[in-house]
């Protein structure tokens, strides 16, 4: 099970795996249920969407996937392994300020490496500031950045830890449309790169289509896997070809029928 | 530019001090010694040494008090803020020491320490301890989700998570509540001088109003302390500028 053998296999095995996953929040002492029946494969090394409503229990699905809640019923498994915490193996990027301002770049991508011994984690970090074209502001801090770059060197800091799966909540919702666009590309060509397995959130279903192997739909609460769609268009995907239209079409009317419940 | 406007303080105080001469000259011997027997005050406790002496026994009992309570009360209030249950246990007493002026505090210092140093560290301390309790208790609660959530995602040890996490997040909020208690210490140990102890500016103004009724070395004495509560304040402020926890304030 370890990432050689999913690497040498063809075709990859099954990463994370959700099943009967219901979550069931109390509230003013009325039992709330957000999550409903959650069964989920991700491929290893596949890059998956999960698209819903504002306030469907996106969030809520991603931090049970996270191990920062545990679901009150049903199991996450990962590599077969029943999942009951956070773990470095698998790193949550968070919507916006998720970078630690006390910290310089350099310090926010050397965070999870302090067991590494030194001339390790210069070399790692060296390698995802230039991998997140973050080169000339190592000695930066947050502060001084603009929100595209946090971003990026959040994802920095996540990757720098050398994790299985990447999950993003909504990664880039903060940011403005021509940056937003631009940052798709980056995390693509990231993912092209090094491969893990990403599960991210958002509510936007051009980010879904252009990004996603497959994209699961929520409905509305209590969250309940609508559909899922494969969409088998090669990257750099043409955002204006029929084939790419078509399946946000298709996105369009799911989540049209995701909203009408 | 900048420098009228780095001036601008010290030509309002200048003013202040002419407006002051004028007002003793229309009126001599009823208001106050004017600004220029101060400075000769000043200049006469200089020459007999006794300035400097009086301002390193304040500052001494300042450091120890300020020290000692800073060196308690934060890791107690970062403690009782990080558990809940202790906070509710514990926040009905802070509340009720609280407000109680380190001034009534004189009597039982009196009792425990005696007369001299002692009992006036013992008055800052306590004049200091609640305030740095409660700074240290709500930077706990203000620490965003966010920084523990990541804090536990990268598989910290709880050694490392109050040192990478949790102490760099509270700092700034700490430096600003040690900035604030250091001007209560140096209001408290001029209180404390006046009655528990024979040195310091506190004890310099009671002795100068006791011999002779001397108001120029009253006011000496209060200059003395204004410009150093000032120092103190500058001081600790430059801390504030320090680029790895500027962070906290700029938001602000």
């Amino acid at each position: 099970m370890s990432t050689l053998d999913a690497m040498t296999t063809s075709v990859p095995g099954v990463k994370l795996h959700m099943e009967h996953v219901g979550m069931v929040f109390a509230r003013d002492g009325k039992s709330v249920s957000v999550l409903e029946d959650i069964n989920l494969d991700v491929r290893d090394g596949e890059f998956v969407c999960v698209l819903g409503p504002s306030g469907c229990g996106k969030s809520t699905l991603l931090n049970v996937m996270g191990g920062f809640l545990s679901p009150t019923s049903g199991s996450v498994s990962i590599d077969g392994e029943t999942v009951h915490g956070p773990d470095p193996r698998r790193i949550l990027v968070f919507q916006e300020r998720g970078v630690f301002p006390w910290l310089t770049v350099e310090g926010n991508i050397g965070f999870g490496l302090s067991k590494l011994p030194s001339s390790e984690s210069r070399q790692r970090i060296a390698h995802y500031v230039q991998m997140t074209r973050l080169q000339g502001f190592e000695h930066t801090y947050p502060s001084d950045l603009s929100g595209g770059m946090k971003q990026r060197l959040q994802v920095a800091r996540a990757l720098a830890v050398n994790p299985d799966i990447l999950y993003l909540d909504e990664p880039f919702g903060a940011l403005d449309s021509v940056t937003r666009f631009l940052m798709r590309g980056e995390l693509l060509r990231i993912w092209q790169t090094e491969r893990r397995t990403i599960i991210f959130v958002t509510h936007d279903i051009d980010e879904a289509v252009q990004l996603a192997d497959r994209v699961v739909v929520l409905s509305s609460r209590p969250a309940k896997i609508q559909d899922i769609l494969s969409i088998d268009i090669a990257h750099p995907r043409n955002l204006s070809s029929p084939r790419y239209l078509e399946h946000r079409d298709d996105l369009l009317k799911k989540i049209g029928l995701a909203y009408a419940e | 530019m900048n420098s009228w406007v780095r001036l601008r303080p010290v030509l309002f105080i200048a003013a202040l001090v002419v407006i002051w001469q004028i007002a003793v000259n229309r009126h001599p011997g009823q208001l106050l010694p004017g600004p220029w027997e101060v400075l000769r005050g000043i200049g006469d406790l200089l020459r007999h040494g006794l300035l400097l002496k009086y301002v390193v026994a304040s500052l001494f009992r300042v450091t120890w008090g300020f020290l000692l309570a800073a060196v308690i009360a934060i890791p107690l209030g970062l403690t009782i803020g990080w558990y809940r249950r202790a906070e509710m246990a514990f926040n009905p007493l802070v509340q009720i020491f609280r407000p109680i002026s380190p001034l009534a505090w004189i009597p039982i210092a009196i009792l425990w320490f005696g007369v001299g140093d002692l009992a006036s560290i013992f008055l800052i301390f306590v004049g200091c301890f609640f305030p740095l309790l409660l700074t240290a208790m709500s930077a706990v609660h203000n620490i965003p989700d966010l920084y523990v959530n990541v804090g536990r995602n990268f598989g910290l040890n709880t050694a490392d998570f109050i040192y990478r996490v949790v102490y760099p997040a509270v700092l700034p909020q700490l430096i600003t509540g040690l900035r604030i208690t250091l001007g209560i210490a140096w209001l408290v140990v001029v209180a404390a001088e006046m009655i528990a102890v024979n040195s310091g500016l506190g004890f310099l103004i009671v002795d100068a109003r006791n011999a002779g009724n001397r108001y120029d070395l009253v006011l000496a004495g209060m200059v003395v302390i204004g410009t150093i509560g000032l120092l103190l304040d500058l001081g600790m402020r430059s801390l504030e500028r320090v680029k790895s926890f500027r962070w906290g304030y700029s938001e602000n």
